[in-house]
This record gives structure tokens, C-alpha cells and sequence, in this order.
């Protein structure tokens, strides 16, 4: 069960290699004890061009009995996909219009508000089209007043809609926050269970090619505490589509954060209908040494540093924890116990952000499996400049979390 | 009941009386349904168009059931005040006395169909929209009966069955969730309408004018209505608002200015408000009101207005005492009958009080229900993250 990560170029393009499998299927139903496959430690590091290598550390001796194993389920799993389903390649705004545009066919209820989501197709071209094919009643063009149109959305929602509220840029959604926390999360609590508020915020955010500190805001860090919303942070287009489903299908308000520069990832996805758990994380890379836990862009960040820590001999377990609101315990908690070593790369800011919330709920829960304190690697608590060298310097690098690895691992 | 009662006839008044007497079971509230006709107290102000009439055409049954509902209404608020006073009631409470004509009169003029969303002064429209004394008390003293189960407090009234929506707390946040509903209740297409109600306070709030905006682009049925009671808190209109017309606000949008005291004016402009709504989308009414209490339990209300101008507007213009003096002027009831009515009221609310008080707090594990509309196995902790612990179910 070997997650393969297409491999990571240059920073511009986020091209991947399609011929690697993909991320196994995560189904619904599926109870978190199927993930107890990945309790057995594997010393096996898989590298990213398929070719196996073994630790270099004292724990490979009991590598061989267990390659057969990964290698094979692997094999089964990625021959059984190519043989029967091919699936299709596509981009991540793609994805994520699939899983709209899926949805939207099945539930009637399902709609969709936001700025320019109509005839224009959407800022990033994730509504493209759906418009001409659902109509002005379904894809609505809002005039630009987030507040009212997210109160609206979560109206609409009360009364058992579906609506998917877009946010052109997260940063936006600031002025509905009236709205997203008081009527958002709290209606099914203080009418004692009366209303549900199914709806789905998305919107792209995160710190993008010097679009200046207004335009690279993440939200995450605010929307965190709001109690009844749930978050989760698309990374590939796999999840994407998976979450952008699940999402629409969940009874509860959930917040899907997408990243401006991860729009153009391309990837090979199944045909079928599949959704993912919203509350599951997603296991990048098993290693052994030590456990990263990040989320949406810096996954990419990391998978790069990772190539060159496996050069350096070290094995790191990439998380991508996809669940920011509630998080994943059950995964990472395994992956602490494996490892012992906790480093968090995030892009939120420093203070109160993603990354401290999940040092608590890590040093609280596992604080006896920890050889290290937890390292956090966040962006700076500075607005981003628009300066590149500068904004550069705001998010975490690879060489950083290189360095980072280094030194818990000593 | 075989008593047939004109409305100008007085021998009917007398053959009643006797009767009256003799059975003591019932008292002999007239059912009857021949239509009054009457004339509103003063006619309708029209912003872009067109005045509905000021003849009103209403029964002996309807008369009585607004008296009803309002000393119904007057009771309870009064009983909440003094249930504050008794710190059993805690936290904010904004009591609607006075301003019963403007629930009770819309009401009349909807179906359960149409939504209702108002701000935290819910107590009364709540009521109105069917819901029972216990609930409410129940839910002002935080106990398991409360329509809210106790959760939600004297500003989060709900009822689902009967498209009521609350119930909010931040000024002005209900009137783009009411576009909201009636946003889905076009997509529905339910031919039903939505009044998303707010305050001369919460007209200055900007969300206002961009939930009308998307309403009229849109051609929604939702009606806003301000019900001006002349004091946001503690400041007057003139001082918080340049133009306190509020029911020309809507510029594009149609407005109605209407009195809110007078029960039969409200509903008048209700039903025309509903009708403007199903065909040109949005309208604006503003209902001429005003509160007897301060803006809560915690404002006496009376160090930004004086106390003349209250027991004024109680004598020339309460909405109870103006349906009164029509039944009494018609002949539809006696003196004694509308007193009658009104001991069984305070009865009543004295008995839901009592059951109220009797009723169970919420159950500690109720802190962690409702927090997620499906369970996600999530763990919730006390402050001191040892001993509570609870899985959010």
C-alpha cells in the first residue's frame, strides 16, 4: 500500500509523471481498522521512480520477508487499475469541477453561489461551463457582497439546499465570518438539532505568485475554532474531486480549502464514482525515521525535501492530514507511535495556526511515543510581500524542512 | 351555536347575556364568521407603489382570536419580566410588548408554508407561529422542554414544522438568511414567500442592502420588514439613521409604510405584501411600533425616552386595547367576556410557568449533542482536559 507521489519539478510547473499509480481508493464505508495493513513497520523505502531501495539503518533485517509483500499488493493493485480502469487524466480544477458537476447531476438540491461562477466560468475556471448545462437558477452569479451571499447560502441550506458557496479567494470569506461562524456552525446546536446547514464553502487561498498580503491570506488558522464546521485541505486532484463529493454530501457545513497554485496538478484519476473521508488523513509516503504532517501546497514542498532526505539516507512518513477540522488522531497517532518524531509543515502563520493546534492535540494524546519535542514549520507571522525573494522567504522551503528533519533526527 | 350576531344589532348583546350566565362550562366566545368591514387607523404610505386600501374586512371570530393572541402574548412577556426579575431567566431578554399586533397580524395573513425569520425578539413571533408556552418558558429557563432543548436561550427560538427560523442574535445576520430561505423557496418554487423582520437598528447594517440587492436581481419573494420601534437600544431613529424612512430604503424596491399597532393594518399589508412578492419580487414594509419595556431586561428604558411618551403611547395607541374597544363598539362581546378571556390567559401562562419550573435542566451529556450534524467521533474536553471527556456523538 505504498503511496506514490508523482514526482515534484521545478516550483512553476506541478506537472506529474502519469505513469505511477495513484493514491489508493479511500471508500466511505471503509472503517479506519482497514488502514491496520500499514501497522505492520515496513523498512522498505519505495522510491519515487517505483525502484525499491532498503534502509540503510540497523532495522533492515527484517526487510526482505516484507518487500514481497508491498511490492506485490502493489503491483495487484496498480495492474488490477490499469487493466480495468484506466481512468482518466485531468487537472485539479478539472477534478474538482467533476466532482461539482457529479454532484450537481445526482442532487437536484445541489447549487451553486459566488462571484462570476456563471457566465464567466468561475476565477479559476472550476464552475466552467456548468452554467450553460445547469442554468442561471443552479450556477448563480452573485453581485460581489460575501457577507449577504454566504447568509444566504446558509439560509438556503435550512431549508435543506445544498449549496456550494465560492469564495473567489478565501480571503474574501473575512467579511462573511459573521456568517460562517454564528449561523454556519452554530444553527444546529442552538435550535437543538432543528436545522442542518449542509453546505460547502470553498475557495482557493494560500500564498500565490505575488498577489500581495491581502490576496495570500489563510484562513484556516481563523476558521479553526468555529465549533460544528468541519475543514479539510484538497492537495491532488484526487482528493480533490473526493472531498469536493463528500463535502456536498455531508450533512454538516464543511469549509474545502483549495490552494491557488495547485490548480494546474495534473493526475491520473479513477472513472468511477469515489468519494473520500472527510475526517481521514492521507499517508503520502511510509517511512520510518520520522513524521511530517502537512497539508495542501506544503505537501509538495515536502515530498521534494523528502527526495533529498532519502538521498541522505534518512526515511521520512509524509502525512497529508487533508482533515484540519476535526484531525485525524487515529493515523497520525500510529505514525507517532512508529516514528517518535513529529515535524509540521504548514503554511499557515506561526501563532495560532493549524500547525499549534496540532502540536497540542499531539503532545497531549502521544506525548509518552515522542522522542523529540514537535518541530512546527509555518509560514512567517508577517503579511506575505509582494516582493518574490521576500514572499519566497514567508512560506517554508524544502531546504528548511530538510534542515528540520536533520536536526530531530540527531 | 345557534346565536347569529350583527354586528349593529344590541338585542343580540342582551339575548346573549343571560345565556352567558347560564352556562358557566364555556363561555360563549362568538364564532361567528360574517364579515366587518373597518377601516384601518390611518391609511398606508406607498414607496413606488400602489397603496393597498384602508377597508379591511375582518369577522367577529378573527377579532376575538386576535385579542386572544395578543393578551396571550402581553401576558407572557410581562410573566418573562418578572421571571428575570426572579433570576430565573438569565442572560439577555428582549420582551416584544407592545409591538403583539405586528406578529399576530402578519400570521393572519400567512400560511405555514411561508417563512418567518426574525431577530433576537422572537418570543411573541414565535408564538404567533404556533409554538406553546411551555416551549418558551422552558426554553427562557433552560430546561429540556425548551424548544431548543434548552440550548439556545431567549434569542434562538425554532420551529422547523411550522417554517419558523428564528431567532438571532447578531443585528442584522437574519435578513440574508431570510433572502436565503427565500431563495430556496423559489428554486422549490413553493409559491410561498418569506418576511425576514429586523429593527430601525439593524436597517443601518449593510448586509441589508446587499441581501435586497441579490433579492431583487434575482426576483425572490422575500419581504423585509423593519419593525420601527423608533429606539435601536438606546438611540432614537433620528440619531442613528439619516433617513428614517425606512420603507423607502429599498429605492428600486417597493415600500410600505404601515402602523404597526393597529393588527388589522398589518395584516392588510402582509397579504398585499405576499401577493407583490409571488409576482415582482422583493418589498419592503415598515411597521410603525414601539416597546413598552426597554431593548432588554438589562435597559430600563427609560433614560432615552421619558416616561410620558410611553404611557402615551400605551393610552392613545396599544394594540390590545384598540381591538378591545372594537369588540366592545360592535357588540361582539361583553366586558365581562374580555376579561374573562384575559384571566384565562394569565391562567394559563401561570400553569406552563409551574410546569416550566418543574421541568428537568439538560442532561450533562446534552453539551455535546447537535455540535456536528453527523457524528465524527470527535473528542471534546473540559478546561482541565482530564476528567471531561466526551466523544461529540
Amino acid at each position: 500500500m505504498a503511496a506514490i507521489f508523482q514526482g515534484v519539478g521545478a516550483a512553476a510547473t506541478l506537472s506529474s509523471s502519469p505513469s505511477n499509480s495513484f493514491v489508493p481508493k479511500k471508500f466511505l464505508t471503509s472503517p479506519r481498522r482497514s488502514f491496520s495493513v500499514r501497522k505492520v513497520p515496513s523498512y522498505v523505502v519505495v522510491r519515487s521512480d517505483g525502484s525499491v531501495n532498503f534502509d540503510l539503518n540497523s532495522k533492515s533485517r527484517r526487510a526482505q520477508q516484507l518487500v514481497a509483500n508491498a511490492v506485490a499488493t502493489k503491483a495487484d493493485s496498480s495492474a488490477a487499475s490499469s487493466s480495468s480502469n484506466p481512468g482518466h487524466e485531468l487537472l485539479l480544477f478539472e477534478a474538482l469541477r467533476e466532482g461539482l458537476e457529479e454532484e450537481m447531476e445526482r442532487d437536484p438540491r445541489v447549487c451553486v453561489m459566488g462571484e462570476d461562477v456563471g457566465h464567466y466560468g468561475g476565477s479559476y475556471k472550476v464552475t466552467k461551463d456548468l452554467a450553460k448545462k445547469f442554468g442561471d437558477l443552479r450556477v448563480l452569479d452573485t453581485p460581489i457582497a460575501e457577507n449577504s451571499f454566504t447568509g444566504m447560502g446558509i439560509g438556503a441550506a435550512m431549508t435543506g439546499l445544498r449549496p456550494v458557496v465560492e469564495g473567489m479567494n478565501m480571503g474574501f470569506l473575512l467579511l462573511a465570518f459573521n456568517q460562517i461562524s454564528n449561523n454556519c456552525g452554530m444553527l444546529h446546536y442552538t435550535s437543538g438539532g432543528q436545522f442542518t446547514i449542509p453546505i460547502v464553502i470553498r475557495g482557493p487561498g494560500g500564498v500565490g505568485r505575488q498577489l500581495g498580503a491581502e490576496h495570500s491570506q489563510r484562513l484556516e488558522s481563523y476558521f479553526q475554532s468555529i465549533p460544528g464546521i468541519q475543514m479539510v485541505a484538497c492537495s491532488t486532484p484526487y482528493n480533490a474531486k473526493g472531498l469536493m463529493k463528500a463535502a456536498i454530501r455531508s450533512e454538516n457545513p464543511v469549509i474545502l480549502f483549495e490552494h491557488v497554485l495547485l490548480y494546474n496538478l495534473k493526475e491520473r484519476i479513477p472513472d468511477e464514482d469515489y468519494i473520500c473521508n472527510l475526517e481521514e488523513a492521507e499517508m503520502v509516503r511510509p517511512g520510518e525515521h520520522v513524521t511530517i504532517l502537512t497539508y495542501s501546497r506544503m505537501r509538495y514542498h515536502v515530498m521534494q525535501a523528502a527526495k533529498t532526505l532519502v538521498n541522505k539516507g534518512y526515511d521520512p512518513e509524509v502525512i497529508d492530514i487533508r482533515s484540519l477540522k476535526p484531525f485525524d488522531l487515529y493515523t497520525i497517532g500510529n505514525s507517532v507511535k512508529k516514528t517518535h518524531r513529529v515535524l509540521i509543515v504548514e503554511e499557515c502563520m506561526r501563532t495560532g495556526g493549524i500547525g499549534a493546534s496540532l502540536t497540542a492535540a499531539i503532545t497531549e494524546n502521544f506525548n509518552d511515543y515522542l522522542d523529540a519535542p514537535i518541530m512546527c514549520l509555518s509560514s512567517q507571522d508577517v503579511p506575505t510581500p509582494y516582493a518574490g525573494t521576500l514572499e519566497e522567504w514567508t512560506v517554508v522551503q524544502p531546504a528548511q524542512i530538510v534542515t528540520a528533519v536533520e536536526q530531530l533526527c540527531r | 351555536m345557534a346565536l347569529s350576531r350583527f354586528a349593529s344589532s344590541s338585542r343580540s348583546g342582551s339575548l346573549l347575556k343571560p345565556l352567558s350566565s347560564a352556562i358557566s362550562l364555556r363561555r360563549p366566545i362568538s364564532t361567528d364568521t360574517t364579515p366587518i368591514t373597518l377601516e384601518t387607523s390611518v391609511p398606508f404610505t406607498a414607496h413606488q407603489c400602489e397603496a393597498p386600501s384602508r377597508t379591511v374586512q375582518t369577522t367577529a371570530n378573527e377579532l376575538l382570536t386576535f385579542f386572544r393572541d395578543m393578551a396571550l402574548m402581553r401576558r407572557m412577556e410581562i410573566a418573562a419580566d418578572s421571571l428575570y426579575k426572579a433570576k430565573l431567566i438569565r442572560g439577555f431578554c428582549h420582551l416584544y410588548d407592545g409591538q403583539e399586533a405586528v406578529a399576530v397580524g402578519m400570521e393572519a395573513a400567512l400560511t405555514k408554508k411561508d417563512c418567518i425569520i426574525t431577530a433576537y425578539r422572537d418570543h411573541c413571533t414565535f408564538m404567533a407561529r404556533g409554538g406553546t408556552l411551555l416551549e418558551v418558558f422552558a426554553e427562557l429557563m433552560g430546561r429540556q422542554a425548551g424548544c431548543s432543548r434548552g440550548k439556545g436561550g431567549s434569542m434562538h427560538f425554532y420551529k422547523k414544522d411550522s417554517n419558523f427560523y428564528g431567532g438571532h442574535g447578531i443585528v442584522g445576520a437574519q435578513v440574508p438568511l431570510g433572502c436565503g430561505l427565500a431563495f430556496a423557496q423559489k428554486y422549490s418554487k413553493d409559491e410561498a414567500v418569506t418576511f425576514a423582520l429586523y429593527g430601525d437598528g439593524a436597517a443601518n447594517q449593510g448586509q441589508l442592502f446587499e441581501a435586497l440587492n441579490i433579492s431583487a436581481l434575482w426576483d425572490l419573494p422575500a419581504i423585509l420588514v423593519c419593525e420601527n420601534n423608533h429606539y435601536g437600544m438606546g438611540t432614537a431613529e433620528w440619531r442613528a439613521a439619516k433617513s428614517p424612512a425606512y420603507y423607502k430604503r429599498g429605492d428600486y424596491a417597493p415600500g410600505l409604510k404601515v402602523d404597526g399597532m393597529d393588527v388589522l393594518a398589518v395584516k392588510q399589508a402582509c397579504t398585499f405584501a405576499k401577493e407583490h412578492a409571488l409576482k415582482n419580487g422583493p418589498i419592503i414594509l415598515e411597521m410603525d411600533t414601539y416597546r413598552y419595556h426597554g431593548h432588554s431586561m438589562s435597559d430600563p428604558g427609560s433614560t432615552y425616552r421619558t416616561r410620558d411618551e410611553i404611557t402615551g403611547v400605551r393610552q392613545e395607541r396599544d394594540p390590545i386595547e384598540r381591538i378591545r374597544k372594537l369588540i366592545l363598539s360592535h357588540d361582539l362581546a361583553t366586558e365581562k367576556e374580555l376579561k374573562d378571556i384575559e384571566k384565562e390567559v394569565r391562567k394559563e401562562v401561570d400553569d406552563a410557568i409551574a410546569q416550566a419550573k418543574e421541568n428537568p435542566v439538560p442532561e450533562s451529556s446534552e453539551l455535546f449533542t447537535n455540535v456536528y450534524a453527523k457524528g465524527l467521533g470527535v473528542e471534546s474536553f473540559g478546561a482541565d482536559r482530564k476528567e471531561v471527556r466526551a466523544t461529540l456523538p
